[in-house]
């Protein structure tokens, strides 16, 4: 099921884009280059792109201008770039944001506190 | 990059200072967190008039045009994260290097408050500009159905752009009140400043009702009748006795509680009932994106008519820091034809210091024509601009007769 607007009754036809892919979590997904990794991600019907670093509950996108840092992935290897400015790009390597060892929470887990 | 003016902030009031100052033959560089120029004004689309539409991606792009016919110079996906003046330089650290200028022009616009709401955190859940911004810019649907918790001039204005785009807008309700919702919970401050976009409303209960609710009892008498299931404006409920108290959802948004609210904003127990949604839209109004400006150690005064804490500059958008201008949003929250003025008006009076051909006629018309542009304004973010921006300019007047003594 797609999620895109491809005609609209102001702006009209979506213009023709090249297209490329990328990976998410290791699966493939197709994209408009040069379009942002949130609305690639959002338009496969992916709204969770992290969990909470320490509680794990699922966090999206909220302000989509790269002001609240709520949508922040891993890109290539590099932790904390926020979806919603990063342009996809061919062969792009995004991995959603994990739970954080905690020292203290994981110590309190193991020792029944 | 030597002499060349930098600007911060490609949206409206960036672009027209940059492209005035090219115009007059003075170096420009334009930066710009986003993939694109353009700001804020790339995700608005309005009727002007019957069949005439503010297209902003179109605008922007005609700005964009004009800017880079004139040589100006853009650095976009370019993050500031500080700003420091060193001897007679303003230096602007971005993830892509140093920059350094004489004259520094801030125009970085507005954010959104949020309402923290129970739930709010989950995926599904985004601020009402989001929502804009991947429908109209990334032309990629928020969602099949949803709801906006505010009720205010962007929200309705983005409401319509949603339907347009066959975005199913269930209801636009208030946020149940809270120490932090405060002024948007209650419905009768709700219905104040609804009063000012009632030309934008086709429902002729909220446009004639408009004409005589500017009396506090007929207001009152007002909100008691108003249906409790709203007033439609396009076809969707405006609901000012119903609040959200809570977004419901395992891993993402599937709905959200409604309850009734009583006069005062409190909620009528066991009105509860559940909607089914698939995203939620916080509209809690914007504030002056400033923390550049705060950085840089301009001093902040807080009017409310402005949007919020906005720093000390004049009317020929200078603060008081030597080759800081500021212009657009963070100067208070106003339209975009309005910021498009005031960049005008602050690349003029750079261009002046540079020594480049500007009378101080040319400044007085330029100031001119934003008092134009505001009073002519479709949309007005808050109703009582013209008085805030009243205070500043007075505020700017005693601090420079403190300079003096």
């Amino acid at each position: 099921m797609t999620e895109r607007i491809m005609s609209h009754p102001i702006l009209g036809d979506l213009p023709h884009k090249e297209k490329v892919s990328f990976t998410f979590d290791d699966q493939l997904y197709e994209a408009y280059k040069g379009e942002s990794l949130a609305a690639a991600l959002l338009a496969q019907g992916i709204r969770t792109l992290r969990v909470h670093e320490e509680t794990s509950h699922p966090r999206g996108i909220y302000c989509n201008i790269g002001h609240c840092f709520e949508c922040r992935v891993n890109i290539n290897g590099l932790d904390g770039e926020r979806a919603c400015i990063t342009p996809v790009a061919e062969g792009m390597v995004v991995k959603s944001g994990k739970v954080l060892p905690t020292t203290v929470r994981d110590w309190r887990k193991h020792h029944g506190k | 990059m030597e002499n060349k003016v930098i600007i911060i902030g490609a949206g409206p009031a960036g672009l027209s200072a940059a492209i005035t100052l090219a115009e007059k033959n003075i170096g420009v560089v334009v930066i710009d967190e986003y993939l694109y120029a353009g700001g804020r004004l790339l995700g608005q689309l309005y009727e002007e008039t019957p069949n005439k539409w503010w297209n902003g991606i179109a605008e922007s792009e005609r700005l964009l045009a004009r800017a880079k016919e004139l040589n100006v110079e853009f650095s976009l996906q370019t993050s500031v994260s500080d700003l420091e003046k060193m001897d007679q330089d303003w230096v602007v650290h971005t993830n892509k290097g140093v920059f350094h200028t004489k004259q520094l022009l801030l125009a970085t616009g507005a954010a959104e408050s949020p309402f923290p709401i129970p739930g709010w955190t989950l995926p599904g859940v985004m601020s009402v500009g989001a929502a804009q911004v991947m429908t109209n810019v990334h032309r990629v649907k928020p969602g099949e159905r949803g709801i906006i918790i505010g009720v205010n001039v962007l929200s309705s204005a983005i409401a319509m752009e949603l339907q347009i785009a066959d975005v199913q807008v269930a209801a636009i309700t208030l946020p149940a009140a809270n120490l932090l919702t405060i002024d948007s919970s209650d419905p009768l401050d709700v219905m104040n400043s609804l009063l000012h976009v009632s030309h934008m409303a086709p429902s002729l209960l909220i446009k004639i009702g408009s004409k005589f609710m500017k009396n506090e009892f007929l207001k009152k008498l007002g909100i008691t009748f108003y249906p409790k299931d709203g007033v439609k404006m396009w076809g969707i409920p405006i609901m000012l006795r119903k609040a959200v108290i809570e977004i419901v959802g395992k891993e993402q948004v599937e709905g959200v509680v409604l309850a009734t609210v009583n006069v005062d904003g409190s909620i009528v127990p066991g009105s509860e009932k559940r909607i089914d949604v698939d995203f939620v839209c916080i509209a809690g109004g914007l504030y002056p994106l400033a923390e550049l400006a705060s950085l840089a150690g301009c001093p902040f005064h807080y009017i409310e008519q402005l949007g919020g804490f906005v720093p000390l500059h004049n009317e020929q958008m200078e603060t008081n820091l030597a080759g800081l201008h500021v212009a657009g949003n963070i100067t208070g929250i106003e339209g975009a034809k309005v910021a498009l003025a005031q960049g005008k008006v602050a690349a003029l009076s750079i261009a002046s210091k540079l020594g480049a051909s500007v009378t101080q006629l040319d400044i007085q018309q330029a100031i001119k024509n934003v008092e134009t542009t505001r009073a002519h304004a479709h949309i007005q973010f808050h109703p009582e601009v013209l008085v805030g921006r009243q205070k500043m300019k007075k505020i700017w007047a005693q601090s420079l007769s403190h300079t003096m003594s």
